[in-house]
């Protein structure tokens, strides 16, 4: 079927199509399809598939940072009972393969790059014996002659630009600053930060002769698949990956780790399947993590409050020859106004594991900091944190000129505004005190770029009146299941409950896997295309026009005819594939979704610590898919500002470089006592620009400045200024007022 | 996990007979577990003693006894002890998660070890976990850990909160073991380091702990304070067990005891008298937190702490005896 | 030794290392309990032990001789969900799902503690019987790790439980 579109996105699809559908599916909050089975324990996640004779293999980590395997002494552990293997395949990887990389990451386990690497796998009839045998195996080390240093601040560190990442240079920054009305240049400092999706990275590897199939917990399938095979040496094609279920993921899952590479080499060699898990330790130890920034903003104001100069640097690392720097200046490119401009990341080489994405890489960080340092400018002119930023929204991308495809970020602080009460914020800290508490209130802007990739889908059409969507999608939280029924039960006219989807197998047509905040806009965008053909197909059955054509529960009308859908298809299903790919509207559009945060924290007048009290999101990102999964997203956004915020930073020994909280006991994820009943407002939008479904990408904004929000409530709260996140106790006890002192403070 | 035979004690002789010939006593198993789990805890031989009755609360003269297998959900849930010692309870309810004090023993929770980083990775130097081989912690990552009663061997703090509620209503621990029974202050309970961080606590070899008593209700004010980076489960930065009673305007009876901020539970008789007889005042708690801190040391990562407990117990002597407590 | 799981009689397993959370997911197929840390800080692993809510990840599966132990799968299948179940959907009080077994499991006993009269960390009058409120749900919740951050969700799904049919009323005034 021929449509009036190429592939590639190159222009913006004005047609609006699911505005004119009459379904009515698109955007209500639908529950998730696949929910009864995540709420009875029914869905088969990627430990749970049941392999007849699967053994079990355990990795074993380093115990140095840097250096080379001499000597593994399997012996003793293949006289333990049940151990069938100690396995150090050249194989294996070093490092986690990157977002996208549909390449091998580094292999060779004999040579350690970082505390933690695995080097081996022990193979197992049982887990129990799987796990005393990796503990018991003995591994002799010589140290790395030349070792890299462990702390991205050593003067030792070689410091790259990244290859992707040109600074952006305009006018003269420090002429700008010097002349300003008012100038601030802070220095600011985030931690790394752990994935730590709630499902730890697990794969069994079964083969079938040459062909290998991978149950896994795994992101991208379509790249995933490349990747392994890569490794293995063997054709793409050989591979099979399976992966219904995904227990989160939020960076960590993009390209196949560790244990993927160790199960299949395992299982090839004991010609068993075999099922690796991680512990928990060994994903925070060796899967990925976000690198810490060192940031530097510095802005220039005129009198009247509009930003002159604008500059965020960043200092960030990662291990030798990896692409991967965290784009931390990515938002700061588009958001805010100033001719006089530099924004530039550096990348430290470093001994610590790969540092990769993280849930919004990039903007997760410099947005906090960046909407720190904004409240930083507005309290230095005296002006209101909200009418600042409205005061800076620039015309077209500062530099470079493109237009913005759609911005509701004026819209957004204005809705979040109302429904949180900021016009009852006291404009100076230390004036609200409730009890023991100082209360305080913040705002930031929320922006993260959007992003299309390559996707296709299948749409099958049956002749009763049923419709299946098959693509490779992974659902890890996001809600593919639920918002891909939609779109194809919206544009075929089918209520939800005859439209099934099935994903998350490499047999189904490629989507864009879940990442970026793409899978939605990439691989829905596909579908709607699929559905399109199919419309043709069904208009010229009908006998009108495609443009004429109206599906509706089951039923297909125009050009005054009228006919049941099934009635249409009769004996062969139609079957149609779409696709689509990024084009010239990624180029010629600055596409990115917007939001505002507003937080109210309590900070304990005595020791320091903070609550978030309220906290309210509002967010313009296209059109609303479903409601209810779309604010769910931007939920877990904010509640991950909440722990970047507060309490997550990942702590490393700068000894040996081995990380020291490397379990969930003691690297602090928000619990529910730390997340208060979050307010989310979501705003009417269309982006012709970002996709044809009219929508941008949402997975990931909640985070993007929810936590200078909060950093901000805090200083409001209490006059302290942290610019080391996360702002714990320790950092703030210091410089509280005394909690005696008689009060300036008005008491609630 | 390395193999181990675990037996099954059916009553306290029985338990006590496996002890003697080398077992180590099972309960709840929340913490053995974990650390058997990493290897940090070896036994290749456990004996449950789930089975020996020691899950009774009775009432001992004017005060009460709570067994040793008594879960620390069901201490904290009992009406006498949320009645008459509510520090107790609300100790036991700060700490960990329902799903945890539903398993974990009231003697197992006294034996908690720990969570120390470089005590928990078996990569790392740990005197407490393999004698000899030095202190991680002293010059590592040492935000967790204790500023009182440390030495150049350890400076490990023990984690738990119950433990400082007994310390600060005088309880007492009792035990049996081969040569008969003892009673144990709870501050006598458990070891500085020292040059031997291996052992946390004085218990004997093949003793067991089988209960803990409670003197009769002081009937003062009593505020448990925990401060830690997360609103809940997670350990204490430093916690405050106050016991307090107020005449005429003065504190005329207190007991102060304090947790993660030494190597043990922390009680120091001269804060104590620091307070008595004297009008509450914001100088005079911090009178009483230079005596408590005289000799506190920091390492770091943990300077914090010296600050953050002269506030804690300024907070906690506020909420306690000034007429307007402040309440969050 | 047995213990009973759903309702049927199991032989406990032989490996003394075996933790009830493994006995369940490997030896009796009951794969809803989920495997999230293995070491008690993320509450994925929460079953009814005696009706008791408990970390199977550090328990012995040994040390359940004759015990009644209740999974996720007893709670309510995804054919006939039980109301927290439903609740948890309607409220989409999950998003990947891992934690999600766990979750309700945890809030199943939560509501019985409740009736029971236990008190929390946060529960005003440590003496008298607890008073429903949001902050109450939270901190009882507080050993259920949700990386997706659901927590508004399936705090607002235990709300409306218990305000339907729970024995207890949510205290409006006190959670405002």
């Amino acid at each position: 079927m021929r449509l009036p579109f190429s592939d590639m996105y190159n222009r913006p699809d004005e047609r609006n199509l699911l505005d004119r559908t009459g379904q009515g599916l698109i955007g209500k909050p639908l529950d998730r399809p696949e929910g009864p089975l995540k709420v009875s324990g029914a869905a088969t996640y990627s430990a749970e598939w049941n392999l007849p004779n699967c053994a079990e293999g355990v990795l074993v980590l380093a115990s140095i940072p840097q250096g080379t395997v001499r000597e593994i002494h399997a012996d003793p552990v293949l006289a333990m009972p049940g151990v069938m293997a100690v396995i150090a395949d050249k194989a294996m990887v070093r490092r986690s393969a990157q977002g996208t990389a549909g390449k091998a990451p580094a292999q060779d386990v004999t040579t350690v790059e970082y505390f933690g690497q695995p080097v081996a796998v022990v193979v197992a009839e049982t887990f129990e014996q799987a796990r005393d045998a990796a503990l018991a195996l003995r591994v002799d080390y010589d140290p790395a002659e030349k070792p890299v240093p462990l702390d991205p601040e050593s003067p030792q560190a070689e410091v790259e630009t990244p290859s992707d990442s040109k600074p952006i240079e305009g006018g003269d920054l420090d002429a700008a600053m010097r002349e300003a009305a008012f100038a601030i240049d802070v220095s600011y400092d985030t931690p790394g930060h752990a994935s730590a999706a709630m499902e730890p990275h697990v794969t069994i590897a079964e083969w079938q002769d040459d062909r290998l199939i991978l149950r896994g917990s795994y992101q991208m399938l379509s790249h995933n698949v490349k990747e392994i095979a890569d490794c293995l040496s063997i054709k793409p094609d050989k591979v099979r990956i399976i992966a219904p279920y995904v227990g989160g993921g939020f960076g960590s899952k993009l390209g196949i780790t560790h244990e993927a590479v160790a199960a299949a080499v395992a299982a090839r060699e004991i010609g068993r399947p075999v099922r690796v898990v991680m512990t928990r330790q060994q994903v925070f130890q060796t899967v990925m993590r976000r690198s810490e920034t060192r940031q530097r903003v510095r802005l220039a104001a005129d009198a009247g409050g509009r930003i002159v100069g604008l500059g965020h640097e960043a200092l960030v690392s990662n291990l030798p020859q990896e692409d991967f720097a965290e784009p931390v200046t990515q938002a700061t490119e588009f958001l805010y106004g100033g001719d006089n401009r530099l924004l530039k990341v550096e990348v430290a080489r470093i001994s610590r594991l790969t540092a990769g994405s993280v849930r919004a890489p990039g903007e997760a960080v410099g947005m906090q900091v960046l909407e720190a340092a904004m409240d930083e400018l507005a309290e230095a002119i005296g002006m209101d944190p909200i009418e600042l930023r409205k005061r800076n929204l620039p015309a077209t991308v500062p530099v470079e000129g493109t237009p913005y495809s759609s911005r509701m970020l004026v819209e957004a602080l204005e809705a979040g505004a109302k429904a949180f009460g900021w016009d009852r914020r006291q404009p100076t800290p230390c004036q609200t005190r409730e009890g023991d508490w100082w209360i305080g209130h913040g705002v930031a802007s929320a922006a993260r770029v959007n992003m299309m990739v390559p996707a296709e889908a299948r749409v099958t059409l049956n002749p009763d009146g049923s419709a299946l969507v098959e693509t490779d999608q992974t659902d890890i939280g996001t809600g593919s299941y639920a918002i891909l029924g939609q779109i194809a039960g919206e544009m075929l006219g089918l209520p939800i409950e005859r439209v099934k989807v099935e994903l998350g197998d490499t047999r189904l047509p490629a989507g864009a896997g879940s990442g970026g905040s793409f899978g939605a806009i990439s691989t829905g965008s596909a579908v709607m295309r699929a559905c399109e053909a199919i419309r043709e197909t069904l208009a010229k059955k009908l006998g009108c026009e495609a443009e004429e054509l109206q599906l509706k529960d089951g039923v297909a009308s125009g050009g005054g005819k009228q006919q049941p859908i099934a009635g249409l298809v009769q004996e062969k299903p139609l079957a149609e594939t779409g696709s689509i790919k990024p084009g010239k509207t990624a180029k010629d559009f600055s596409q990115a979704s917007y939001g505002a945060f507003f937080a109210e924290v309590a900070v304990h007048a005595f020791t320091g610590e903070t609550r978030v009290r309220r906290m309210t999101g509002a967010f313009g990102f296209g059109r609303v898919l479903n409601a209810k999964t779309a604010r769910s997203q931007c939920l877990g956004g904010m509640v991950w500002g909440i722990g970047s915020a507060l309490t997550e930073e990942l702590a490393f020994d700068l000894r040996d470089g081995h990380l020291v909280n490397h379990d969930l006991a003691e690297y602090h994820v928000p619990v529910h006592a730390d997340v208060p009943a979050i307010e989310v407002i979501l705003l009417e939008e269309r982006d012709a620009a970002a996709s044809p479904l009219q929508a941008k990408g949402v997975g990931e904004l909640g985070i993007c400045g929810a936590a200078g929000a909060i950093a901000n409530a805090i200083h409001n709260a209490c006059g302290v200024r942290v610019r080391s996140f996360p702002l714990t106790l320790d950092k703030l006890i210091d410089q509280l007022p005394d909690p005696f002192a008689p009060a300036t403070a008005k008491v609630a | 996990m390395k193999a181990f035979t675990l037996d099954h004690a059916a009553d306290a002789q029985d338990a006590l007979d496996a002890l003697g010939a080398g077992a180590t006593a099972i309960a709840g198993g929340t913490n053995l577990v974990d650390l058997m789990k990493l290897q940090i805890a070896a036994p290749d031989r456990l004996v449950s003693i789930r089975r020996t009755g020691l899950d009774q609360i009775a009432p001992d003269g004017e005060g009460l006894r709570i067994g040793a297998l008594v879960t620390n959900a069901d201490c904290a849930a009992d009406g006498r002890v949320r009645r008459d010692w509510p520090l107790l309870a609300q100790a036991i309810l700060a700490g960990a998660s329902p799903q945890l004090r539903n398993r974990a023993t009231t003697g197992g929770n006294l034996c908690q070890r720990t969570r120390c980083g470089y005590f928990y990775d078996t990569t790392q130097a740990c005197n407490k976990r393999a004698p000899g081989t030095g202190c991680g912690a002293l010059g590592g990552f040492n935000r967790i850990h204790a500023v009182l009663g440390t030495s150049d061997a350890c400076i490990a703090t023990y984690p738990g909160d119950m433990a400082v509620a007994l310390l600060a209503l005088d309880a007492e621990v009792l035990t049996q073991g081969p040569d008969g029974e003892r009673t144990i202050p709870v501050g006598q309970f458990h070891r500085q380091p020292g040059d031997d961080p291996s052992r946390d606590n004085t218990l004997l070899p093949g003793e067991l702990i089988t209960g803990v008593r409670l003197p009769a209700p002081s009937g003062g004010m009593q505020i448990y304070r925990k401060v830690r980076d997360r609103a809940s489960y997670a350990f204490a930065l430093v916690s405050v067990a106050a016991d307090l009673a107020m005449e005429d305007g003065r504190i005329a009876r207190c007991a102060l005891a304090f947790g993660s901020l030494g190597t043990v539970p922390w009680r120091d008789r001269a804060v104590e008298q620091a307070l008595v007889g004297e009008t509450p005042s914001p100088a005079l708690f911090d009178k009483a937190a230079d005596v408590l801190l005289r000799d506190a040391r920091g390492f770091g990562e943990n300077d914090f702490k010296i600050v953050l407990a002269r506030r804690a117990l300024a907070a906690t002597l506020a909420e306690a005896t000034l007429s307007n407590p402040a309440k969050g | 030794m047995h213990a009973r799981v759903n309702g049927t009689e199991h032989p406990l397993p032989h490996d003394s290392r075996r933790t009830l959370l493994d006995w369940l997911r490997e030896d009796l197929g009951l794969t809803g309990t989920k495997k999230g840390c293995d070491h008690g800080q993320c509450g994925a692993c929460t079953v009814l032990v005696d009706g008791r809510r408990i970390n199977s990840c550090l328990s012995l599966a040994q040390l359940h001789d004759g015990d009644a132990i209740e999974t996720i799968e007893a709670i309510g299948s995804a054919d006939a969900l039980a109301p927290l179940q439903r609740a948890f959907v309607a409220h989409d009080g999950f998003q990947c799902g891992y934690c999600t077994p766990g979750q309700i499991c945890s809030a199943t006993a939560l509501m019985s503690e409740l009736a029971e009269g236990w008190a929390s960390a946060v529960t005003e009058d440590i003496a008298a019987a607890p008073v429903v409120t949001r902050a109450e749900l939270q901190e009882r919740m507080s050993g259920n790790l949700c990386r997706c951050g659901a927590y508004s969700n399936i705090i607002a799904a235990l709300e409306e439980v218990i305000a339907a049919e729970g024995p207890l009323r949510i205290d409006a005034e006190a959670s405002a």
